[in-house]
């Protein structure tokens, strides 16, 4: 560690990603996202890299499947519209077995929505990133500090388990700016056995496919992939948990959201009310182990989120009905404040907690 | 005994999975031929996609993507920009690069990507079992236009190569045929000449190939290569539609 700079979460992200290795990054223009793409622009040239502006963030996803295929880290980055272009080239990079790193700094939504922050993307990043069976690897860091140690991981998970990885964040992380600091390395990435390029008859040929017609050959390949998936599981979820210890009122939120409950969660505290919050920086492997526990020692649940309520339904699947679990949420790019989550941690603390 | 003919090497083992009398087998066997003529088999990575030709990765003796539909020319992207000093090429049908890819086959074109694309065009959708394509000819008939293509409705073909010869980036355009040996020898030629063009970094280089779909078009093999010439080649005629490569031939 050394200096610590000024930046915008967006050219962290972007800075982070060319120490991580990356040297191939493929875009298009869209809100909130641009300076990733103007950071990359500018860095990329002097990295000995690629920089790319794509026709679109259809074309954009597929160069990363090229870049990805021969070997490359590679990465591309979006904002909510624009990742629904990019699920069918996800699909495709989970069925082909290769690594990648997309960026969702989240705007409102459905269809063209608002430019304003939200977390309204969580079903698509932690269901349906794709057709098909897939999971990917979802990360949602809460500080511009984390954006840039997320991207370190997400490439490096990506590559060992050779799955997408997506770093959901949103047009408030991506717009503020925090000091970070950066690690002093640039990663070299290691060779890839199954990547395509020159082959000089030593090694068999390598075929980056994703079909399969023979329906069991493909139940197999799914299923030798979901035995990663298990391993991903059981190693890399990760979560803060704050306060949690004597919590009674349990809070869970991730991302910006998480920023203003930790506010509320002190406001709380200050009143005298046992609050905490789980925070997961994972989103999927969900760090499932770490809720159970806290959530059966609070006894009552309350999840916030900047949505109409989608991770919720992953804390209610998880806590399997052992405690009640709460929501609130604002949508369509309005920002929750500390008070109104406050207010909502009173009220459950005025109801014993299990209202 | 003298070898007078032989599988290319550039080519597996792998049994062809076309349709009997399809012109598929021969355009692989010319981008084989090229491949190993230029001596770069050995440095080249294609690129299939999806149609007919979806199980090119089994066929072309190289590493080998598959791609999502349509997006050949992008994936291809990403691989030549990793590795700019090997060879890239894709292998296209005319709804994979002229419907659902059009936007990638352009702008690859517009950049000047330094790749080849090899677009086989049979005028109809072959693999999902004959629909219009963007060049199926007016009047043609196919699943989806049962009394023929109308262009009140349904358009006009798209002359892919004259569009992308606008295109600064295009290096080299070619349309040539398959529909007897002396258009098959041609067609040998151009596509060595894209390949070249690569070699020598001149950009972006394209050879359409007429081709025939004898089990959609519903005409025996020898019909079909007789409705290819005398129906398909007069809407595309043949010859280079631009050639900046430097390495002559001019017009057929």
């Amino acid at each position: 560690m050394g200096e610590r700079f000024l930046m915008k979460g967006n050219e962290a992200l972007a800075e982070a990603a060319v120490l991580a290795g990356c040297r191939h990054f493929f875009c298009y223009p869209i809100t909130p996202q641009n300076e990733v793409c103007a950071y990359m622009s500018r860095r990329m040239p002097k990295a000995g890299g690629t920089f790319l502006q794509a026709e679109s963030e259809i074309a954009a996803i597929n160069m990363v499947l090229g870049a990805s295929a021969a070997g490359a880290r590679a990465m591309t980055s979006s904002s909510s519209p624009g990742i629904s272009l990019k699920t069918e080239g996800i699909s495709y990079l989970a069925g082909s077995d290769l690594p990648c790193v997309i960026l969702n700094i989240q705007r409102g939504g459905p269809g063209l929505g608002g430019i304003q922050p939200s977390q309204a993307d969580y079903f698509q990043a932690t269901r349906a990133p794709g057709h098909g069976d897939l999971r990917i690897l979802v990360f949602s860091p809460a500080t511009v500090q984390e954006m840039v140690d997320t991207v370190f991981d997400a490439f490096d998970l990506a590559e060992r388990y050779r799955m997408p990885a997506m770093i959901l964040a949103d047009g408030l992380l991506g717009q503020m700016m925090e000091p970070v600091e950066f690690p002093a390395v640039d990663v070299t990435p290691s060779p890839k056995p199954w990547a395509v390029g020159a082959n000089d008859g030593s090694r068999p040929r390598n075929v980056i496919n994703s079909l399969y017609l023979q329906a069991d050959v493909l139940e197999q390949r799914i299923r030798e992939r979901f035995e990663r998936y298990r391993q991903v599981e059981q190693s890399h979820s990760r979560c803060e948990e704050y306060l949690t210890g004597d919590a009674e009122i349990l809070t869970v939120a991730y991302g910006a959201s998480a920023r203003v409950v930790r506010t509320a969660v002190n406001d709380a505290r200050d009143k005298g009310i046992k609050a905490g919050m789980l925070r997961p920086l994972t989103l999927w492997p969900f760090p499932q182990e770490q809720l159970r526990a806290a959530a059966a020692r609070a006894g009552a649940v309350l999840t916030v989120e900047m949505s109409m309520g989608q991770m919720v339904e992953d804390v209610r699947l998880y806590t399997g009905g052992s405690v009640p679990v709460h929501f609130f949420g604002r949508t369509g790019g309005v920002v929750p404040t500390p008070a109104e989550v406050l207010e909502q941690i009173e009220r459950l603390n005025a109801e014993g907690g299990n209202g | 005994m003298a070898v007078v003919y032989q599988k290319p090497r550039g080519l597996t083992d792998a049994p062809l999975s076309y349709c009997p009398g399809c012109t598929h087998g021969i355009i692989h066997k010319l981008v084989a031929e090229a491949l190993t003529g230029l001596g770069v088999m050995d440095k080249t990575v294609g690129v299939a996609p999806v149609g007919c030709s979806v199980l090119a990765y089994s066929f072309f003796d190289c590493d080998m993507v598959q791609s999502p539909h349509g997006r050949a020319p992008a994936v291809a992207t990403g691989l030549k920009r990793v590795m700019p000093d090997n060879v890239v090429f894709t292998y296209q049908g005319d709804g994979d690069l002229a419907a659902i890819g059009t936007a990638e086959t352009v702008h690859a074109a517009a950049r000047g990507e330094n790749i080849t694309i090899i677009f086989v065009n049979n005028a109809i959708y072959g693999m999902t079992g004959g629909q219009m394509a963007p060049t199926t000819l007016p009047g043609q008939i196919t699943q989806t236009t049962p009394y023929g293509r109308d262009v009140s409705g349904a358009g006009y073909p798209i002359r892919i190569c004259e569009m992308l010869a606008t295109l600064d980036g295009v290096a080299y355009a070619e349309r040539v045929s398959v529909h007897d040996v002396p258009s098959v020898r041609k067609a040998g030629r151009a596509v060595k000449k894209a390949f070249q063009a690569q070699l020598d970094k001149k950009g972006f280089s394209l050879v359409e190939i007429l081709s025939t779909c004898p089990t959609n078009w519903g005409l025996d093999p020898l019909e079909s290569l007789q409705w290819l010439k005398d129906k398909m080649i007069p809407y595309y005629p043949l010859g280079v539609m631009k050639d900046l490569t430097g390495q002559g031939g001019g017009q057929l």
